[in-house]
């Protein structure tokens, strides 16, 4: 079993495969590759998408790896793959981002990525921190993870996040000043905008959970 | 609901802590990457680094010791000291580090904050602002920026110098008074509210912490986002819980997940 981490020069891939390496442990020897090596990714047994920066700066990004968006669509689209999006890596799924101008994203989830807007303007953007998750449904990611006002905390860094145009693709929602959210998923598709790999026992608790997903 | 953050600081010279950490025995004190592992258990909100490596030569120390805590830590790490380039910026980011806090260099160039950010993102810089008190007795609050650990004056003002690098990127804003750091009487909570009224981004206060009613302080009065301190945790003098909790029946919202 593989798992490729895409490499497309966005930001800090080390702590994403140390925590998807800690997460393999408990659940049985994985092999985790940092790559941006399309023919990896297209045969990988699982693909991970992280990404941290601007919406347009990580779109380009990704589209300067030749093949890349091929070979990742080709895993996903047509093998079936397991994939998650981290943060702006969730994001990327998106119809089109709307942070300085308007990019294109894959599109495999619809909506648009827009700024969050708190009802209280005293809310400081990024939405830097740790806090709770709403579930809008279950989700076999979130199995065992105790959620709620009193559950576990994920950590958030953003200032966007992606609005669903569908709502079943939402799986679990945040609160700050207004509800954002926190995570999606289609098929065999899913995106936290949160950094599990950050986030201490929920998201070793989610990379684990996503190492045994078979959607 | 968002949670109030607690972060420790730690300062690193040749990759070993100085002082070292007191509060649960260790193997090796000095050892950055166990403090590290100790707070992440302790259950910290985030780690901060401050390399005060002098001499160039050893500078990379910082490097290994990242990349040693990333590898173990699953927890945001901030770090800072000495970042005077872009390039320093990626390595510290490459290494493991989730965000790179700008000192000096931001003072001597503001332009590099925004090339930062915009290589990077915004998330990731944090400008560390070193403020000292400078209006006498009886006149306006007028706080001017110090460096050189508060040794040389600027002549520049804080509040708006925390706007100007806000507007170019900074994702954050750590906030030091040297009037108040390692005195153990608490933030200056004026400097922090006067700078978190001022920007749209969080503000760590930092400098002063002596008790856990200061803590609290910090964010009711100050206004801040997040509160460091160094010597009360690693001293022994309070547990994180302890800050955690004092701060829970203040009623400002903690994480107690741990």
């Amino acid at each position: 079993m593989s798992v490729a981490i895409i490499d497309y020069n966005s930001g800090n891939l080390h702590s994403a495969a140390k925590a998807m390496e800690r997460a393999a442990l408990d659940v049985g020897a994985e092999q985790v590759i940092v790559t941006n090596d399309p023919e990896i990714v297209r045969t990988a047994d699982r693909v991970v998408l992280p990404g941290v920066g601007a919406f347009a700066d990580c779109r380009a990004g990704l589209d300067a790896v030749p093949g890349m968006v091929e070979a990742m669509t080709e895993a996903v689209k047509e093998r079936g793959r397991p994939f998650l999006g981290i943060c702006v890596g969730l994001q990327l799924l998106a119809e089109r981002g709307l942070e300085h101008g308007v990019t294109d994203g894959l599109g495999w989830i619809r909506g648009e990525v827009e700024r969050i807007a708190p009802s209280d303007p005293e809310l400081k953007i990024p939405h830097m921190g740790w806090n709770t998750l709403q579930t809008a449904r279950e989700h076999p990611l979130l199995a065992g993870i105790p959620t709620g006002e009193g559950g576990l905390h994920a950590y958030f860094v953003h200032s966007y996040h992606l609005k669903p145009a569908d709502g079943i693709d939402l799986v679990a929602t945040t609160d700050y000043g207004s509800t954002i959210t926190a995570m999606v998923a289609r098929d065999n598709v899913a995106g936290t905008q949160f950094h599990p790999e950050k986030s201490q026992r929920l998201g070793l608790a989610l990379l684990a959970n996503f190492l045994k997903w078979h959607p | 609901m968002l949670k109030v953050r607690v972060i420790p600081c730690l300062d690193v010279k040749d990759g070993r802590v100085v002082k070292g950490v007191q509060f649960v025995d260790l193997r090796d004190a000095g050892d950055p990457v166990e403090a590290a592992r100790a707070y992440d258990l302790a259950g910290a909100d985030e780690l901060t680094f401050l390399d005060i490596t002098a001499s160039h030569e050893n500078r990379g120390t910082i490097l290994d010791v990242v990349r040693r805590t990333a590898e173990q830590c699953f927890m945001p790490l901030t770090v800072g000291g000495g970042v005077r380039t872009v390039d320093d910026v990626r390595t510290l980011l490459h290494a493991g580090a989730d965000k790179v806090s700008i000192n000096t260099a931001a003072v001597n160039r503001r332009a590099f904050v925004g090339e930062a950010a915009e290589k990077f993102g915004e998330q990731c810089i944090v400008v560390a602002i070193d403020a000292k008190r400078v209006s006498k007795e009886g006149e306006e609050n007028r706080w001017e920026i110090f460096t050189h650990g508060g040794r040389t004056p600027t002549g520049i003002d804080a509040i708006q110098f925390a706007r100007e690098v806000v507007d170019l990127g900074a994702g954050e804003i750590l906030l030091t008074s040297m009037d108040r750091d390692g005195t153990g009487q608490g933030f200056d909570c004026a400097l922090t509210r006067a700078v978190a009224d001022a920007v749209h981004v969080p503000v760590i206060a930092s400098g002063g912490v002596g008790t856990l009613d200061h803590l609290v302080d910090g964010i009711r009065e100050g206004g801040a986002s997040a509160v460091l301190a160094a010597s009360i945790f690693h001293f022994g003098t309070f547990t994180i819980r302890e800050a955690k909790e004092r701060l829970a029946e203040a009623g400002l919202p903690v994480r107690l997940d741990v």
